[in-house]
């Protein structure tokens, strides 16, 4: 291999491990930390690193998906949730038990040892990247004629798949519109139960 | 909200957010996108905007009433579209069928526009539905109050 080439690589594998070390810092910040604004903040910010991430895998429709949905929707979902809710995580005193320790030791042994057997990221001859995918990329062209192989394979070859999902987003919503949405439908305003308890923040 | 600011960046940022959602909608074929991400990006607009300006003056401007039909008409552009191949005689969501016989997959482009156009739809209004079902519970929150 010439220098010419291994720069690039050397370059995105510092950019890799960067990347999976802060998910790793910030995932542990969001487990110490108690309160809730900042809890959901941080879990924006880690949607925000792992688009990078499928970024460098160039997983650009995921990515665009993740910095869409994960970092953008269900971080003002959360806030959402959290005002009507608590701000703040019930204090508990965690008990030490060693065999839980044990068994997140062993799970964790084993699948690391799993993961020697995984075929190298990029390798030609693993299996994903030869029997459907290659498929795809080979029919694409010829068959659907569009250019973004991902496009074709959501709404095309699997058009009845994204087509469930859209059910499933629409149930989503309509799960909360009957949950959350009583009155809403006609007026509009924010309704209180009439057994809840009135409430208490000063305006 | 009284941020002087923060005001004038969301009205100034608002329809090229609008803009940034259209060009993902109708470039999923060729880019990164397609119509999940662009109701996203279409949704957010309006939720900045109700961050920014209260609930209220949002739903002047996108009225709940409108968010439901929007819901259902993504669906239903969706199922349409299935549909529509099936009376023309091909299996469901078979889009060659719409424009048969074209050398360079008319049809197909039809379909997965008209499907992603559904799907944008679907996914638009009921993401702000959503988050306006979550923020209407509670009344208007202070700077202090977070």
């Amino acid at each position: 291999m010439t220098e010419a080439m291994t720069a690039p690589i050397a370059a995105n594998l510092f950019i890799d491990l960067s990347l999976v070390t802060m998910l790793v810092l910030v995932a542990f910040a969001m487990l110490r930390s108690r309160q809730l604004f900042a809890v959901v903040m941080l879990s924006g910010i880690y949607s925000l690193l792992s688009a990078s991430f499928f970024v460098s895998l160039d997983a650009v429709d995921v990515a665009f998906t993740e910095a869409a949905v994960g970092a953008g929707i269900s971080t003002i979902l959360m806030l959402g949730g959290m005002l009507l809710t608590a701000r703040q995580e019930k204090a508990h005193a965690p008990k030490r038990a060693p065999i839980a320790f044990v068994v997140v030791l062993l799970v964790g042994a084993a699948l690391i040892y799993a993961s020697f057997d995984f075929p190298a990221y990029g390798d030609r001859y693993a299996p994903a990247n030869n029997s459907i995918g290659q498929e795809y990329v080979e029919r694409t062209p010829k068959e659907i004629g569009v250019p973004n192989i991902v496009t074709a394979v959501l709404a095309a070859y699997r058009g009845f798949d994204t087509m469930g999902e859209t059910t499933v987003i629409f149930t989503a919503g309509l799960a909360v519109i009957l949950l959350l949405g009583v009155g809403s439908a006609r007026g509009g305003r924010a309704v209180r139960d009439r057994n809840a308890p009135p409430p208490t923040r000063e305006e | 909200m009284d941020h002087l600011i923060l005001r004038i960046l969301v009205k100034m940022m608002f329809a090229p957010i609008l803009l940034f959602a259209l060009y993902v909608q109708f470039h999923g074929d060729f880019g990164p996108g397609g119509g999940f991400q662009a109701g996203v990006i279409f949704a957010v607009a309006f939720i900045l905007h109700a961050l920014c300006f209260g609930l209220e003056e949002t739903k002047k401007v996108m009225p709940q009433r409108i968010l439901y039909v929007f819901m259902v008409v993504g669906l239903l552009f969706y199922t349409g579209t299935g549909f529509l191949t099936l009376l023309l005689g091909a299996n469901l969501l078979d889009y060659e069928a719409i424009v048969p016989g074209s050398a360079h997959h008319a049809g197909q482009h039809y379909g997965i526009m008209l499907v992603e156009f559904g799907v944008g739809t679907c996914v638009f209004a009921t993401m702000l539905t959503i988050f306006y079902h979550f923020a209407g519970r509670e009344p208007e929150i202070g700077n202090e109050d977070w």
